[in-house]
């Protein structure tokens, strides 16, 4: 069962480093978010140090939507989601291993980019450690949210703005946490460590529950 | 090791593709299903594969190793290959490996599966396995689907049209293969419209079965069982 699951990941992993994999689109997508703001807000140094953390963040989730839609769609239209039903390997952890994969593609190279775009945001040191270790926490738990959106968007043609519309509402409170553990390491009422723990939570319970909803739905979905 | 169908009855939107459907497939032979376009192969596959859920029936497997795990029992070759065009060959055929295969000790038949190379060799595509699967022909991909039936050991094969797109010598290699299977005590159970010389086999045409529970919608009790024809 691990050789099945480290195959899936493996796999997944290799497709989406690929060219046209889309692994990269998210950091570019995270890149412009982030580099059009201080445009739009003006040269306002202490404001854009201020609000960092959230367009960060907002840059940040956005970006690890994107590609969720194509995760199981992909493998639904060339036949691969069949068989996957006929592995040893249940399909929670199909869905976890592909969830790991997206994320190591997608998620991760976001938390990298994170201190490099800080620098343009005005970001003091403090706010940018927090930030990455927000991040670093924060966007598993966007990902395997994200699965459950995936998971339906295999069954509707075309399901690309589907899986935001589904995901985004659930993504609020991790959000929420994210930007509020990171305001907190830079002065505030709060330590750190309150809504860092809670974000903590959130994320632990999305890699538990997002693979087991992302299963349901795609055996109620199944033809 | 057996394959027992009965009564199992299939809808597809509001129309009705067939019912009272029986039969069984014994370990060493071949269920050979034929039929005109829309009469239901494709979806009587998916059932047996389990798939899809019939309306009504039960369709089993009697002495496998581990009832419980039915899908494991199984090979299914649909009309999608299933492969990565943007892997190679041989990268989508060691992924399936790990994915459907398992370890020598629980297979149930014997022997070991080839390795990824020799079942690509075996297929007629040996030195190709480097090579990304969308440069390779709608035949070539049949082939090496067809290679993953052979790397991953598992007693009833369901091949949906195996042979589509296939060349006559290739047709020949898959008969060849199918029949290995059966001799080592597989089931296979293929929707054909070609010949698929494979012998011993019986036939089920679901067209004629359709004719004759649509005259006789009361005939309940008298379970389809199969024609022998060779």
């Amino acid at each position: 069962m691990t050789r099945a699951f480290l195959a899936l990941v493996r796999r997944d992993l290799a497709l989406a480093l690929r060219a046209g994999g889309g692994a990269g689109l998210g950091v570019v997508f995270f890149l412009a978010v982030v580099t059009v703001t201080p445009f739009a807000i003006g040269p306002d140094l202490n404001l854009l140090a201020r609000i960092g953390p959230a367009i960060l963040w907002i840059g940040a989730l956005l970006a690890s939507l994107i590609g969720l839609d194509r995760l199981f769609a992909a493998d639904a239209e060339d036949g691969s989601l069949d068989l996957m039903f006929m592995s040893e390997l249940p399909v929670e952890l199909a869905a976890a291993a592909k969830g790991i994969a997206h994320w190591l593609a997608t998620g991760l190279p976001l938390v990298v980019a994170a201190p490099v775009l800080s620098l343009l945001l005005n970001l003091e040191p403090a706010a940018i450690g927090a930030l990455c270790l927000t991040l670093l926490v924060g966007t598993p738990a966007v990902t395997f949210l994200g699965l459950v959106g995936a998971a339906f968007a295999a069954a509707f043609r075309r399901g690309g703005l589907l899986v935001a519309v589904l995901v985004m509402p659930l993504t609020i409170p991790v959000l929420i946490f994210g930007v509020a553990a990171t305001g907190a390491a830079i002065g505030g009422t709060v330590p750190f460590g309150a809504p860092f723990r809670i974000l903590a939570g959130l994320s632990l319970g999305a890699l538990v529950l997002g693979p087991v909803a992302a299963a349901a739905a795609l055996r109620v979905t199944r033809e | 090791m057996r394959l027992v169908v009965r009564e199992l009855a299939c809808r597809r939107g509001a129309r009705e593709l067939f019912r009272d459907l029986g039969f069984t497939v014994e370990a060493g032979r071949a269920l050979v299903v034929t039929g005109p376009n829309g009469a239901g192969k494709s979806s009587l596959l998916r059932l047996l594969a389990g798939l899809a859920s019939p309306v009504s029936g039960s369709i089993r497997l009697e002495g496998a190793p581990e009832p419980d795990s039915f899908g494991e029992q199984v090979h299914y070759l649909g009309h999608l290959d299933a492969h990565k065009l943007a892997l190679s060959a041989a990268d989508n055929l060691r992924f399936w490996r790990d994915l459907l295969g398992r370890p020598p000790s629980r297979s149930a038949l014997q022997g070991s599966p080839p390795g990824v190379e020799a079942a690509m060799e075996e297929v007629g595509l040996g030195g190709l396995g480097a090579l990304p699967v969308a440069v390779l022909s709608a035949g070539q991909k049949r082939r090496l689907a067809l290679a993953r039936l052979l790397v991953a050991e598992r007693p009833l094969w369901i091949l949906d049209e195996p042979t589509t797109a296939l060349d006559s010598r290739a047709q020949a290699l898959f008969a060849a293969l199918a029949r290995a299977h059966i001799a080592k005590g597989g089931l296979l159970v293929a929707a054909t419209h070609a010949p698929l010389d494979l012998a011993p086999s019986e036939s089920l045409d679901l067209g004629a079965h359709a004719a004759r529970t649509a005259r006789d919608p009361w005939g309940a009790d008298a379970a389809f069982a199969g024609e022998a024809s060779s």
